[in-house]
């Protein structure tokens, strides 16, 4: 057993031992769970995968004479403005008027982290205190107050591959689906995915402290469909859709090596972001939970189409093989999200904790434990 | 020696002629078949690479030009940004010809010489790293 303060004490002196959620595999196949719990202090994970649940604040400071802001567009894509006067919230998948699904709020962000000036333009309906009715002006990252990334919905654990079964090509943000089951795309990082590390969330929860976006970050709630009362295999791991976090960190320093916009064709616009989190070694148990492997972590198959469901499940090995087998016929299969930087930033928080700049934190609250998805029910209007 | 890049469009009363085998025969060419697509009884096209001696190559496209063949060159190429892609691996899921895969360190890898530049790839990756080159 060892507390989170004591491997704080180890990381501060530069003695910390960490490794990746992929390194840790053999090495405990090698040494064994109890001799590698004593050594092992922290595991890295990482993923880099498209996240539409995303999004930034900004606070633009006030004109003279001030504005309260309304219609907002940045970049002429528009931006939620319902709040304090010159408080504005871009969500990711937002679509440009000006250039469509070409360009969106992810790209807004990725611009903004880049140091780019964007065009800023706001209508108001004007009152005594905000006299101005209409601003038009750039903001960067320099010349504005706060500016910080909320994720409502990030680090999906575990995600549904999937196919199409229709005889028509369909352009999902699952990617470009063929038609008759001609490709199956999945979206995770397998044995590198934070919350498939730590199935139960038993060291991440509220409060705990990430890599976000390739600066420092926060979890700041339970994600938006948190689904923890999902099946689950014998190894504890989610069989499909499950638990989410909420994420928030600071978009001025982050870099957008791990925020990218993304245009998916016919679909829209998403952002991929970059998020690491370290599993303390508190003990066995939690060490037994890193060491999940590709082979043993399963999800379902949906047709992106709406039309059929099906009762198979594939592991992230098969998956990432190319092929499976899908009704008798060996079926091309392929990522959405980056398998070289989920790897890189696990190294990169590696690197982080073994160089004393990242300490862990205790979560403040855990994630719920049980909790279902409810479905939108059409009503009737009394 | 020389190589082309070429479709070939067959119509109905094409299909049963063995015209690869007529280009050889005459003029020594050889063929790497990358995809074909014939719909036995209506119509088909057929995507190869064909080699030889300089010469022959192009006495092999006049004959074709001579007996009514209709092809088109390929004069453009599939270029990545390899700096800026992030390696998602979203073009792999349309790839007809497995230009475009994942090696063992899951990166993204092109072969070009299998690439038939039909340029889906270039639709589906979503930082738009992927362009055609002429």
């Amino acid at each position: 057993m060892k507390t989170i303060a004591e491997i704080n004490e180890k990381i501060k002196k530069g003695k910390a031992v960490v490794v990746t959620a992929e390194e840790v595999i053999s090495i405990v196949k090698e040494k064994g769970l109890k001799k590698a719990s004593e050594e092992i202090d922290v595991v890295t994970t990482g993923t880099f995968g498209p996240m539409c649940s995303s999004g930034a604040f900004i606070n633009t400071g006030h004109s003279n004479p001030p504005i309260k802001m309304q219609n907002v567009t940045l970049n002429d894509v528009p931006a939620y403005a319902g709040l304090a006067a010159v408080d504005i919230f871009i969500g990711a998948a937002e679509l440009s008027s000006s250039e469509g699904m070409k360009y969106g709020g992810g790209h807004v962000i990725e611009d903004f982290i880049a140091g780019k000036d964007i065009k800023l333009y706001a209508k108001s309906h004007g009152t005594d205190c905000y006299p101005r009715k209409e601003i038009l002006t750039t903001i960067n990252k320099f010349n504005v107050n706060q500016a910080y990334m909320y994720n409502p919905r990030n680090a999906y654990q575990n995600y549904p591959a999937a196919t199409n079964s229709t005889d028509k090509t369909i352009y999902t943000y699952m990617g470009t689906l063929l038609p008759k089951y001609g490709n199956i795309t999945y979206a995770t990082a397998g044995e590198l995915s934070p919350l498939l590390n730590d199935p139960y969330y038993r060291t991440i929860g509220v409060g705990t402290k990430i890599f976000l976006g390739g600066a420092v970050g926060y979890v700041s709630w339970q994600g938006t469909q948190h689904n923890p009362s999902q099946k689950r295999g014998e190894n504890g791991v989610p069989t499909s859709l499950a638990g989410t976090i909420a994420v928030t960190g600071d978009l001025k320093d982050m870099s957008t090596r791990y925020v990218k916009g993304a245009s998916y064709h016919n679909y829209g616009v998403s952002l991929f972001v970059g998020i690491g989190i370290p599993i303390p070694i508190i003990d066995e148990e939690m060490l037994k939970y890193t060491t999940i492997s590709n082979k043993d972590i399963y999800t379902t198959l949906v047709d992106k189409s709406g039309n059929e469901t099906y009762d198979v499940s594939y592991n992230y090995e098969q998956l990432r093989s190319g092929s499976v087998e899908f009704k008798g016929k060996q079926v091309l299969t392929a990522p959405l999200s980056s398998l070289p930087r989920a790897r890189e930033i696990a190294n990169t928080l590696k690197d982080w904790i073994q160089h004393s700049n990242f300490t862990l934190s205790e979560a403040v609250t855990p994630l719920p434990r049980e909790d279902k998805v409810h479905k939108l029910e059409i009503r009737e209007i009394k | 020696m020389t190589k082309e890049k070429i479709k070939i469009y067959y119509s109905k009363d094409q299909l049963s002629r063995p015209i690869t085998y007529e280009l050889v025969k005459k003029f020594d060419v050889m063929f790497n078949i990358l995809h074909a697509d014939i719909n036995y009884g209506s119509e088909g096209n057929l995507i190869t690479e064909i080699s030889g001696e300089n010469k022959n190559v192009k006495d092999a496209l006049n004959y074709l030009n001579e007996v009514g063949i209709v092809y088109k060159k390929y004069n453009k190429f599939i270029i990545r940004d390899e700096d800026e892609c992030i390696d998602c691996g979203a073009c792999t899921a349309v790839c007809p010809s497995g230009a475009l895969t994942m090696n063992k360190q899951d990166e993204l890898q092109f072969d070009k010489e299998k690439c038939l530049v039909c340029e889906l790839c270039i639709k589906a990756c979503p930082i738009g790293v992927i362009d055609v080159e002429l």
